[in-house]
């Protein structure tokens, strides 16, 4: 075989995403049919801005999603004779069946720099949008009862929101995300006080809706509390016994990390907002009517304050990419082996000035991930301020 | 005025020995001690052995007196073996007599570096020397280039030149600092890839490659050679947030009523953003500057690290990837004080800007 040109390249590594391209292309033709009746979501389509975030952030899901069907080699196996090969060069002895090229060439351990992108952009989507959702729930179930309250309650929490943001992030990760801190087992601790938020939100939430109704709310309230109970034993524990839930103690660490760093941006938010939202008549007639505070927080407060922090949770999505990406730039709770951009970047940069392309991929693969967030977060805004 | 900035103060060092006890806490954990007691000792330490060494070395008690002791507000310990007194505040080889009671940060003493051999103050003294200078460069790019894309953006909104200036402020906050940093060294300081091997074929650039990787050299003498690079991945990153928020308070400016009335009385544009709008439109970007100096201290670490630039920065890395407890201790005192200081001036930068904030 011979080696590829740079076109070639181009034509082939496009060919590669097919799935993602017809993915991308069903969901554009039905959503675009339906625009009117999904509301927000519909509306992105009028932006061009919106609608070019929402494409990019779409292809990387979809990318994460299809990734087994996508790679050409796996991403760990090394080749002999590929170390720092350029892109588009031919397998030396391929094997039978094998796919014959290193798309955007090989890394400084013979492995194949395309499959790792891909790879990892299915680590990344794991984690990022799953810690952006669990900082939101400590954020609300904090945020809602400070603005709404106020008075000590207020100054506690904001307090200590506040010390949380005055720590510079990295200082606060070499602290956190180290192999003896797993041994101490803070991060246990920590996700026992960050995972339980989510049950007790959802908890709340039903229960204040539905508690003239009983039977209902038995329902939502022991479905949620099963569920939420065994993923909590399990994820925060490690003592699940089916094995369903479980998390390794490393990624756990990065994970309960990345949401403590994140949840008090979050709490600032909600309580600004809601301060704000509390003094409008639509909350003071619920209050007239008898309405508990918890039914005005969850039902009345939290819907009207929905579109900024739909715009912020995009935003997050994107910083929290950045910041495991930073985790992994220094090396911090990842195996050395992962595929995720962070490392790779960090492997990429020794022969940086040699051979640019195994630290360029992962780096241009990350910007345009947070660059789609952030024109999807824009677009949003646009949107959702026309009305 | 004056009761509102000694609130400020008294929340600031409240915040202050709250934070810098966590650290002292993170850094003392069991484990991190046992570490060090293996690399200060022996590492094949037994599990008695390493306790008697930390119980030697005053790393045991209660973790608030030692916490007291490091910071100088409690007497340092003190221990009598066969007649021979040590203690914190005893160098070895000195009289025990004349040796202070207290030696904490307060006091000056921030201990020894087990990294560098050498004492801790020295080693941040330099450190925040090289650092200082590169902060200072980024702000002498960054405050004024984001300024003026702010302002060039937000005084006709929505038109092309706004559209363009926005995405590009959207493009660099997407772009973190590990990552415009391996894309610039690739494109300018790469012999193999970019723009150098073409500039060098035509004989543009007398050297192999536009701009220098590392920035190691620029450490005794800072060139445009070595040091743009580093610079200028650090200004990227905020210029895109700084921009975004100038624009936004200069659009609100431009639609006020005392811009339609200069407007209407005749004046240029020119005139009315240059005279009427822009100190107006730049009191909110000051405290967004302010508050920046937290991302800009994370920026330093990446960027001292991808460059090796022997920093603040990369001190910090160095002391927490090699457990040296002191010197961990003392750049994050200095990183929560940068952070508190610059809080503080934003704040009350801001009430002295804004005539329309009374405080009582």
């Amino acid at each position: 075989m011979e080696d590829l040109s740079w076109g070639m390249i181009i034509v082939k590594g496009l060919g590669r995403f097919w799935p993602v391209w017809l993915a991308l292309a069903a969901t554009f033709l039905i959503s675009h049919r339906f625009r009117r009746r999904l509301g927000l979501y519909g509306k992105l389509f009028d932006s061009p801005v919106g609608m070019a975030g929402f494409a990019i952030v779409m292809f990387w899901v979809f990318t994460a999603f299809f990734a087994d069907m996508i790679i050409t080699h796996d991403p760990l196996s090394q080749l002999s004779g590929m170390k720092n090969k350029l892109p588009g060069t031919a397998l030396t002895n391929p094997a039978e069946g094998a796919y014959p090229w290193y798309l955007f060439g090989g890394d400084h351990l013979a492995r194949d720099v395309f499959s790792r992108m891909v790879m990892g952009a299915r680590r990344v989507l794991q984690i990022a949008p799953a810690a952006t959702l669990f900082a939101f729930m400590v954020g609300i179930s904090l945020g809602l009862p400070a603005g709404y309250f106020g008075g000590k309650l207020d100054t506690l929490l904001s307090f200590v929101a506040n010390l949380v943001l005055a720590f510079p992030v990295i200082l606060l990760f070499y602290l956190l995300v180290t192999p003896e801190m797993v041994q101490t087992g803070i991060p246990i601790y920590l996700a026992a006080f960050l995972f339980i938020f989510p049950i007790l939100f959802l908890t709340v939430l039903w229960n204040s809706r539905y508690f003239m109704v009983p039977a209902r709310r038995n329902l939502y309230v022991g479905v949620t509390l099963v569920i939420g109970l065994w993923a909590y034993s399990g994820l925060a524990f490690n003592a699940d016994p089916t094995g369903i839930w479980s998390m390794d103690p490393n990624l756990l660490n990065v994970f309960v990390s990345v949401v403590f760093v994140n949840s008090p941006g979050v709490f600032r938010i909600v309580r600004g907002m809601v301060m704000d939202i509390k003094a409008r008549d639509y909350v003071a007639a619920g209050q007239t009517r008898g309405e508990g505070p918890w039914y005005i927080m969850l039902w009345e407060i939290l819907p009207n304050a929905r579109g900024p922090l739909i715009v912020d949770f995009c935003l997050r999505i994107g910083y929290t990419t950045i910041l495991l990406g930073t985790l992994g730039f220094f090396g911090l709770g990842v195996s050395p082996e992962s595929p995720d951009w962070g490392s790779t970047i960090d492997d990429g940069r020794r022969l940086l000035n040699i051979f640019p392309h195994p630290a360029l991929v992962p780096a241009l693969a990350l910007m345009s991930l947070v660059l789609g967030l952030n024109l999807l977060a824009d677009g949003l805004r646009e949107e959702s301020l026309k009305d | 005025m004056l009761s509102f900035v000694l609130r400020r103060i008294g929340v600031m060092a409240l915040t202050a020995i709250a934070l810098t006890f966590i650290v002292f806490y993170l850094t003392n954990l069991p484990p991190n001690l046992e570490k060090l007691a293996k690399s200060e000792g022996s590492v094949r330490m037994a599990d008695d052995a390493v306790a008697s060494w930390l119980e030697r070395n005053g790393h045991t008690g209660p973790m608030l007196v030692r916490y007291g002791q490091w910071l100088g507000v409690v007497p340092g310990w003190t221990r009598e073996e066969d007649g021979v007194t040590t203690g914190r505040c005893i160098p070895r080889g000195t009289d025990p007599a004349t040796a202070p009671r207290y030696c904490g940060i307060l006091q000056g003493q921030w201990g020894y570096s087990t990294v560098f051999k050498a004492p801790v103050v020295t080693m941040l003294g330099r450190s925040l020397g090289h650092t200082a200078w590169l902060m200072l460069a980024v702000m002498l790019v960054m405050v004024p280039s984001a300024l003026a894309l702010g302002v060039l953006s937000g005084m006709r909104e929505g038109s092309r030149l706004d559209r363009v200036l926005s995405t590009f402020a959207i493009a660099t906050t997407a772009t973190p600092e590990y990552v415009s940093g391996v894309v610039f060294v690739a494109l300018f300081a790469s012999a193999t890839a970019g723009i150098s091997p073409l500039l060098a074929e035509w004989g543009l650039i007398s050297g192999k490659t536009l701009f220098q990787g590392t920035a190691t050299s620029a450490m005794e003498d800072i060139t445009f050679w070595n040091f743009a690079l580093p610079v200028m991945t650090i200004a990227l990153y905020g210029i895109g947030y700084i921009a975004r928020m100038t624009r936004a308070s200069m659009t609100e400016v431009m639609t006020a009523q005392y811009i339609r009335t200069a407007r209407l009385k005749g004046a240029s544009f020119r005139q009315v953003v240059v005279r009427h709008a822009l100190r107006n439109a730049l009191i909110a970007p000051f405290t967004v500057i302010m508050l920046q100096f937290p991302w800009l201290l994370n920026g330093v670490v990446i960027v001292e690290t991808l460059f090796n630039y022997k920093g603040f920065g990369w001190t910090l890395v160095q002391a927490a990837g090699n457990n040296d407890i002191d010197m961990l201790l003392a750049c994050s005192v200095v990183a929560v004080f940068v952070v508190l200081v610059t809080q503080l001036i934003s704040d009350i930068g801001y009430v002295f800007l804004n005539p329309r904030i009374r405080l009582a």
